[in-house]
This record gives C-alpha cells, structure tokens and sequence, in this order.
C-alpha cells in the first residue's frame, strides 16, 4: 500500500497549488496504520520531529520533496502508541522548535505544550471528558501549616458529588495536584468514575510541593508532614474511613518516588499505593547517570531494593514503554511482588507525560478502589 | 391478581407518576415508597414526593434496619454470617462460571462448521451455563432458609414495633413504589422486614432499576465492559418473585453491548424462557397476572438481536 506522500508524487514533482490542495484535503500527521507521516510546509535548511520515545534518536530528519518546501517524515508507530513531539525548523545557525502547525492536538505540562498523535487504540478515553450526565464533585483550595516542613503547603480538597457527612469515604492522598488537575484532568476522571459507579466516593487530597525535586526525593520531612500531620487533620475534620485499606496516596514520576518513600517510612499507614511512571532509579554498579536530584533516589532505591519490605497491600505500579523509567519500572514490580504485596503492573505505549498517567487512572483507581459497579442500578 | 409495573430508571425521564396515573391511583391515594436502596441517603425522597404528587410515606426501611441492628446483636451477628456465606459462594460461583461461558461464547462465535453441528454443542454448553445457575439459586435459597429458621424474624422482639408501624403505613396505601440503588442492601432490607409479606393483597406495586431487579424471580448482575474482571453476568440471589418470566435490566443501554450478537444471544438463551428486558428511561412493563403491557420496552433476543418486546398474552 503506498503511503499518503508517495501518492502525492506518483505523478512526478508536484507544483506549489497541487501542494497546497494535498495539504488542504488531508489532515496531518497523517496516521495509516503504524505508519505516521509528519509535514512542514515552509522555508526551511532543514527540519527535525523531536519527540521523547525512549530508544529512538530523539531527533529525527524530516526529507525535502526536491524543488518544493515541502519536508516530511515517515515514522514507524506501533497500534496503540501515543507520540508527544515538536517540530524543529533549522534557518542557518537559528533553531525553532515549534507546535506542529497542521496539528491541533495538543498535550500540557508545566513546561509548556507539545503536539500529540496517537495511532489506533491510544485515543483519548471517554472517561477523561466532561459528561453531562455526570454528578460534579467539588474542589475546595487549601492551607496547611506544616511544622515538618516549615511552612504553609498548599492542596485542594476534592469531595465527591453528594458528599454526607454522615457516611465515611476513603482518602487518597495525590502529589502534584494542581498538576494532576490541569494536565490529567483528574476532577473530571475522579466526577466520571464514581459517577458510573467504577470506583466509590473518596475524599481526595491533592498536595502541590514546595520545592519539588526535594521534598519529592525520599525525604523524610514531606513523609512526616502527610502521614503525622496533614491525613490526621482530615480524619479529624472530615467523615473518613481512617484505616490502612481506607487510604491510598498517589503520585508520578518523582511524585511516584514521593508515594513510595513515604509508604517505606511509613509501613501499612496507605493500604493503596497508585505509583506512575516513577523515577524509581537505582544502580547495581557505578555511579548513578541521572544527575545529582536522583542522588537521594538512587540512595533510597539501592537501600529499598537490598531490603525490600511489604509496605501496603495493594499496588498500582504503570509506565510507559516510551519511557527512559521503563526499566526501572519493570524490574520493581517482581521485587514488591515478592515481599507478599499484591501488584498489578501495566504498560502502555505511551511516553513520561501527563496524558499518559490520566489514561491509566481509570485501571489504577478502580482496582485499588473498586467501586459498587456490579450492585448499584439508580 | 396483583398489578406490578417496572420501570426505567427515573432520574431523568420520570415516569412513575404517569403510570400510576394510568393504573388509576387516585390524586389522593397514599404511596409507600421504598428507598432502602440508597443506603445513607434513602430519607432525601424530595424530588421523589415532589414527583409523584400525591402523598407518600417513606417506609425507611434502611434507617429501620440499622436501629434493628444495634438494638439485636444477636441477629446482627447472624446477618453478618449470612452475608459472608453469600459472598464467599458467590466467589466459587464467579470462580465456576467462568468457565461455563467460555465454551458457551466460543460455540456461539463459530461459523465453520453447519448449524445442524453446532447448535446441539451450543445448547448443551448453554445448558451446562444455566445447570450452574441453578444450583446457585438453590444454596443461595438454602441459606436463606436456614437464616430464616435460625432467626425467626417474625418472633423477633427487636422488629416487632418496626412491623406494626410498616403495617401500619401499608394500610389503606395505593400503591408501593421500590427505587433503585444498591440492589443487595434493598434486596435484605425488603427481607428483613418481610419480604413478600411486605406486599399485601392487590396492593399494586411499581418498581424500578435495582427495584424492579429486587421483585424479580432472579436477580441477575451486568455489565459488559467493566474496568476490572470478566463482566459475566451473574445471578446474586432470588429476588421476591412478584413477577416472574422477566430479568429486569435497568440501564442496558449502557451496562451491555447491545451490538455484540453473541454477547445478547447468549444473554437470552441463558436466562430463557424468561424475557431479559432492556429498561431505558422511560419504560415501563405492567402485569397482571393475566396481561402484559409494555412500552419503550426491548428485549434481548434468542438470535442476538434487540427488538420490541412482544409478549404472547
């Protein structure tokens, strides 16, 4: 089968208008099947797609169509892999790198925005979206004085739709939470879910860092402040379960190694650990390559991994197989596995993005909370 | 003969009020509602007063449950047992079924072989589906009886005034109406304080979502696409029996893919003769021991297929 660029030359080199109609009739990146076909149409000396998969050079040539400014690039992606890349436009010395153009799919983070194409299986899941029907949940935005941490820590406080005072609700504790909300559409995955009934009402504590590469790393202040300060509080304020198997804490990336740390340091205290995509990085030899913020990681991974212990009951460890972690994540699972801790780990093909971790919340947060699905017709 | 209705799911398309309009209860005729099935919530029945514009009495079955409970510790403590034995052989039964439907849904899917081949297999790896059921509802059954004969709720101290004042409130009503929600915890509560004996005489009744589940002969869990396990659908208990022939199925629309012809026939053909009727909002199916009649109703068909739900008299 030719591909979308090969039909657009089968006739010979196309002029400047054949161009412009081939560029108006389809919408690119153009995906048929595993084969995805980027363009950039413009003055260029040359141009790149640079993406994030592990395991591919990070930056790829685009070719030019001879006598055209039309540049283009055919990758090969597996069914159901999602791409976060920018488009490179190389003028001289001037490098650009840039929102592809012809791509209105965008992905967030806080470092800013990339363009997103996914082939067939990695669409955007349903449960991710606003839903009429849905009963909202509201957030609350928060204060804590911290005597561990020596200052005041922001979070928001979700309570589900119907919240009563009169019933207790399981606690989830999640690290970035404003990040989780604007880049994982978290309020919205948590309003869908126990709408349709797939994970029940929880209360859910949505903590911002202070200094994130820090307080994230293993360190024992940011453990102290959730476990002897912050979820005491909220058990004594809110209607809350109050016991291990009631409480879970999440995180991703360094927010996973957070999640984790805290649970080492604090053993059976979260019942329900949702780790995703954690920078779970730790050396059998030499030095560690990740530079100095992984150094406390690596210290606490070398030290967990030659002592592992049961920490919780039930963990939810995901990772993208794009990802640098892939390995990291992979090899931690038989270790949890083998200190008597029930462990489902999923991989998807997908990068170390936000967009990633809101996909997999509806698996993770369902099985470490199920909810009344099977019993509960309205 | 008793009338019975069930209905769609009333949250957003409520049709209550109009078909007790239609069975002619009058504008002043008292309903009983039964909310137990939302649990802590069951006393927040405003919209439902509001809706049904005559007046209602709750019967809070839920609250009196928990009052029962704390006051009969003993009885409390046989509940308990109860639901653990129930829990645990549902486990084996999920266990079991699991495999009975594989072969079932795996027969159903082949076209390589003539009919006149497959089908005998078919209806006996069905069969086999529908043997495993049934031994299911009977231990469910005689666990039942054993609690009943152990406790001997109507002997009980603890429920006695409850009973008078349900007694009470049931005398002289219109009607009774069932809402939905957690079908287990409505299904117990309706037991604890009677069962069927709950349903006097001619008195009609309407009921929907887990409701319309809980008055059925056999209350059957569904979901096609769950986010964990199989999504077999599964029998959780006898239900009160005031209607047979019916497996009520609020929200199909939704839990089941209806577009999945070996999914829906294999549904049917499990449960057959028995209608499985997809509840969306807005139906409504009414019996009366004599005549049936529905609307907005549809079936799962023996052949897969979706249709009307067209029921000899």
């Amino acid at each position: 089968m030719s591909l979308v660029i090969d039909r657009l030359t089968s006739d010979g080199p196309p002029h400047d208008e054949k161009i412009r109609a081939f560029l108006a009739e389809h919408t690119f990146p153009f995906v048929e099947g595993t084969s995805v076909t980027f363009v950039y149409y413009g003055e260029a000396d040359a141009v790149y797609l640079q993406h994030f998969i592990y395991g591919l050079p990070t930056s790829q040539p685009f070719s030019r169509l001879a006598g055209t400014n039309l540049w283009w690039k055919v990758l090969d992606l597996p069914l159901a892999s999602r791409l976060q890349y920018k488009i490179n436009v190389a003028q001289g010395d001037n490098h650009r790198w840039i929102l592809d153009p012809r791509n209105p799919e965008r992905a967030t983070d806080p470092f800013g925005a990339n363009s997103v194409v996914a082939t067939a299986g990695a669409e955007r899941p349903d449960w991710t979206l606003p839903d009429d029907d849905t009963r909202q949940g509201r957030l609350v935005e928060r204060t804590f004085d911290s005597a561990a941490l020596g200052g005041t820590c922001h979070y928001y406080l979700y309570l589900p739709a119907r919240y009563r005072t009169t019933r207790r609700y399981p606690l989830l504790v999640a690290h970035d939470g404003r990040d989780y909300l604007r880049f994982s559409s978290l309020k919205t995955v948590l309003d869908n879910l126990i709408h349709r009934l797939e994970m029940p009402p929880m209360i859910v504590a949505l903590v911002d860092p202070g200094d994130r590469l820090v307080e994230y790393a293993n360190d024992e202040r940011h453990a102290r402040f959730l476990v002897e300060e912050l979820v005491p509080a909220l058990e004594d304020e809110l209607p809350l379960r109050g016991e291990p198997n009631g409480r879970g804490i999440m995180g991703a990336s360094f927010g996973g190694v957070a999640s984790f740390s805290t649970a080492v340091r604090y053993p059976g205290f979260f019942d329900r650990l949702f780790l995703q995509s954690g920078s779970f990085a730790f050396t059998d030899i030499g030095e560690n390559p990740r530079g100095p913020a992984f150094a406390p990681v690596v210290d606490f991974m070398n030290q967990y991994r030659s002592r592992p212990e049961r920490v919780a009951g039930k963990v939810f460890v995901s990772c993208g197989t794009y990802e640098s972690l892939i390995y990291e994540n992979r090899s931690i699972v038989p270790l949890l596995q083998d200190t008597g801790m029930t462990v489902r780990y999923v991989e998807a093909r997908d990068g170390h993005n936000w967009e990633n971790w809101r996909d997999r919340m509806r698996e993770g947060l369902s099985w470490l909370f199920p909810g009344p699905l099977w019993m509960v017709y309205e | 003969m008793r009338n019975v209705t069930l209905l769609g799911p009333q949250r957003h398309h409520p049709n209550l009020r109009a078909e007790l309009d239609r069975a002619g209860i009058p504008e002043d005729g008292r309903v009983v509602v039964v909310t137990a099935g939302w649990q802590e919530r069951e006393n927040e029945d405003d919209e439902l007063c509001e809706h049904l514009g005559r007046p209602v009495v709750n019967l809070a079955l839920h609250h009196r449950s928990e009052r029962v409970f704390a006051d009969d510790p003993e009885l409390f403590a046989a509940h308990r047992a109860r639901q653990d034995q129930l829990r645990e052989i549902q486990r084996l039964y999920r266990f079991r079924l699991d495999f009975a439907l594989d072969p079932a849904r795996r027969l159903l899917q082949r076209n390589d072989l003539d009919d006149d081949v497959l089908d005998p297999e078919r209806e006996a790896a069905i069969q086999a589906v529908r043997t495993l059921d049934a031994q299911h509802l009977a231990r469910i059954r005689g666990i039942h009886r054993d609690y009943n004969l152990a406790v001997k709720l109507s002997e009980r101290p603890s429920l006695a005034s409850h009973l008078d004042e349900i007694n009470g409130a049931l005398d002289g009503a219109a009607a009774i109406a069932i809402a939905g929600g957690h079908v287990a915890v409505l299904l117990n509560r309706l037991r604890l304080f009677g069962g069927r004996r709950l349903f006097p005489g001619p008195l009609p009744v309407f009921a929907w979502s887990a409701g319309a589940m809980a008055i059925t002969r056999r209350v059957v869990l569904f979901h096609d696409s769950p986010p964990q396990g199989a999504g077999n659908p599964e029998i959780l208990d006898a239900g009160l029996g005031l209607i047979s022939h019916v497996v009520a199925l609020p929200h199909a629309h939704q839990r089941l893919r209806l577009d999945d012809s070996t999914r829906v026939a294999l549904f049917a053909r499990r449960f057959a003769p028995d209608l499985c009727a997809s509840l969306v909002p807005g139906a409504a199916v009414f019996w009366n021991g004599r005549t049936w009649r529905r609307s907005n109703v549809s079936r799962l068909g023996l052949d897969g297929q979706v249709g009307p739900m067209e029921i000899a008299a």
